[in-house]
């Protein structure tokens, strides 16, 4: 009980101010000063405390409803510092990144992979049986951005052959680049966002995908160009083509999150047990799209006589096998027994914990 | 509406302290919306400015670079605003808002990028509307992006102080000649009831008057019996002034000491140590 107002706030008012100051900063870690950074964290931790008890007086006291919502916001600012979902080390390790957490995240939900791998090949199927009845069709299902591939295959072969040392072909190469990575990136998140809406959209869009590519490689074969295509759509293909299937796999996942199947966790502990994984296989096919970028704009669009195509298909083979073997041997066999409980939490029904964190 | 709609997160801490925060109406997060979209809109001009002089150097480099900069600033930067500024955005502290998470804790770095991600979805199929309808529908006022984070978003309160002064009407409270009783009464009284007898008084034209003179007859006799004032201080008060000089009682400013930095406190309490 406060005997005094006026006195308890001369008294307490230092500490609110000093709590103030400190939610201000940015961080209360100092980098490279772990002595510092820990005394200012206790410091924090004490003048929370001290103004959550000074609340707790407070909120039984009629008068100073100004004073009590202030404190309240204080607490409320102090407790969301204070009890933070992110285990932060600190340290940002890339390399370790790369060769472990990705691989391992994208292994864990192989099955969301495979599913999208298959959904965009039966699209595939859908789109060279489409072509295979009318021809006419592509132009129905060509999307506008493909408008150079309306001309036959065996014509833009000669055409792009004729002209494999032009200057024009040199010309907007990184522009071109820049184009395709922010197109395909943007396409790799909303597969992947539309997974929330039950994941149908995310299912006809990587349906529709496998059909612009059923479209393209039938036609492209039928033609006779099936070097020419390997040659032009292997070396990017792989990375790019994994790329949005893992935006679809992301997709699915969350769309199995949203239904619930396979499992009882609440929505909200689903959500929770996937979010972290989520995350790394968004960061890895934004990555993977880059390099299909650069690859597309500066190789995949270069002919013979430039390159030999049985080079360009070699590269597209080189990468499909570091890729597989990447994602499937990397970082395998030195999975921590935390690391697997976390993964398995989805399906064994509970959701991973959090923990408090100070940043 | 969904049942169980509610417009405040209350947080009851393992210490037993227990504060709300009150979530943020679709209105308010709508405006740092249009305020985060005219700074990414001033941002992309800027870097358009400056890939015309870049194009002096190269131009398929400068064009390329501004493509990547557009993809990187419109995908990443509430993300990185709301990582670094602890759930904030600029148009959000303009308007006084905090992404945090359900339970009212910080944010991660997988809460951020998630919301983030699915304001695509969110900002279908024109200005947020299929994130507006999940914000109407849900019961803490979550957009598809928050429901998948497990985020909600609070705002801040000005408070606003009554004007006490006025509840007195020019007289003089007559209380205030016993501070002790005075600090007695503030002690006495709870929250609630400090609240309804401001209330009773504020909405005075607005009742009956046999209704009025009811309602302060049971109030002022209700405060009579917490605490008892002498003879001297009540002698002659209607029901209404004795309820008048109970409100001024407990919601006057009193002055604590040396002054302080008004910004950083509550009009209260800073005006208190002025």
């Amino acid at each position: 009980m406060i005997l005094d107002l006026e006195s308890f706030i001369t008294r307490e008012r230092p500490f609110w101010d000093e709590l103030e100051a400190l939610l201000k900063r940015g961080s209360l870690v100092t980098r490279g000063d772990s002595e510092e950074s820990l005394t200012r964290i206790r410091r924090f931790h004490y003048l929370y405390k001290r103004s959550a008890a000074d609340l707790a007086k407070l909120q039984t006291f009629a008068s100073e409803p100004e004073l009590r919502q202030y404190l309240e916001d204080l607490i409320a600012q102090a407790y969301t510092r204070l009890h933070g979902n992110a285990e932060t080390s600190g340290k940002l390790r890339p390399l370790h990144w790369f060769f472990h957490v990705y691989p391992r995240a994208f292994r864990r939900h192989a099955a969301a992979f495979w599913l999208s791998f298959w959904i965009s090949i039966a699209g595939a199927l859908f789109g060279a049986f489409v072509i295979s009845q009318d021809t006419d069709n592509k132009l129905r299902l060509l999307p506008g951005q493909f408008g150079h591939l309306i001309q036959s295959p065996t014509e833009r072969v000669k055409a792009e052959e004729a002209n494999a040392f032009s200057p024009e072909q040199k010309e907007h190469r990184a522009q071109f680049s820049a184009q395709l990575m922010n197109n395909n990136i943007r396409v790799a998140i909303n597969a992947m966002a539309f997974g929330i809406l039950f994941g149908i959209f995310t299912v006809v869009l990587l349906f529709y995908n496998g059909i612009v590519l059923g479209l393209v490689g039938y036609e492209y074969i039928a033609d006779g160009q099936s070097e020419f295509l390997a040659a032009w759509l292997l070396p990017h293909g792989v990375p790019e083509l994994t790329a949005i299937f893992m935006g679809g796999q992301c997709g699915l996942i969350l769309a199995r999150a949203v239904i619930g199947w396979g499992t009882n966790l609440t929505m909200r502990d689903r959500f929770r047990a996937i979010r972290d994984d989520l995350v790394v296989l968004v960061i890895g096919f934004c990555v993977l799209l880059v390099w299909a970028g650069i690859i597309e704009s500066y190789l995949s669009q270069t002919h013979e006589p430039a390159i030999p195509y049985s080079l360009k298909i070699a590269f597209g083979l080189v990468e499909l096998v570091v890729m597989v073997a990447y994602l499937y041997m990397s970082g395998r066999g030195d999975e921590t027994p935390d690391e697997e409980d976390q993964s398995l939490a989805i399906n064994n029904g509970r959701a991973a914990s959090t923990t408090p964190r100070y940043s | 509406m969904a049942l169980g709609r509610t417009t405040t997160l209350d947080i009851r801490t393992p210490d037993g302290i227990t504060f709300s925060m009150p979530l943020a109406g679709p209105i308010t997060r709508f405006f740092a919306w249009v305020i985060d979209f005219l700074i990414f809109i001033a941002v992309s001009r800027a870097i358009g400015l400056l890939a015309v002089f870049g194009s002096i150097v190269s131009t398929d480099l400068a064009f390329a670079v501004q493509l990547l900069l557009d993809l990187v600033i419109g995908v990443g930067y509430s993300m990185f605003l709301e990582w670094i500024w602890n759930g904030q955005t600029v148009g959000k502290r303009v308007m006084k808002l905090r992404v945090v998470d359900e339970g009212g804790r910080g944010l991660s770095g997988g809460q951020v990028v998630v919301r983030n991600l699915l304001r695509a979805i969110d900002m279908l199929p024109l200005f947020y509307g299929v994130g507006g309808m999940f914000h109407v529908l849900t019961a803490r006022c979550q957009r598809l992006g928050d429901l998948a984070a497990g985020t909600i978003v609070v705002r801040r309160i000005d408070v606003g102080s009554p004007d006490v002064d006025e509840l007195l009407a020019g007289k003089f409270n007559s209380f205030r000649d016993h501070p002790v009783i005075e600090a007695r009464l503030r002690q006495r009284v709870s929250p609630e009831e400090a609240k309804i007898c401001l209330s009773a008084l504020l909405r005075r034209n607005e009742l009956e008057p046999d209704t009025r003179l009811d309602v302060y007859r049971r109030l002022a006799d209700h405060f009579r019996s917490l605490v008892e004032f002498p003879e001297s201080a009540t002698f002659g008060l209607t029901d209404e002034q004795y309820l008048r000089n109970t409100a001024e009682s407990l919601f006057r400013k009193r002055p604590t000491g040396k002054l302080a930095k008004r910004k950083a406190m509550p009009e209260a309490v800073a005006s208190a140590e002025a």
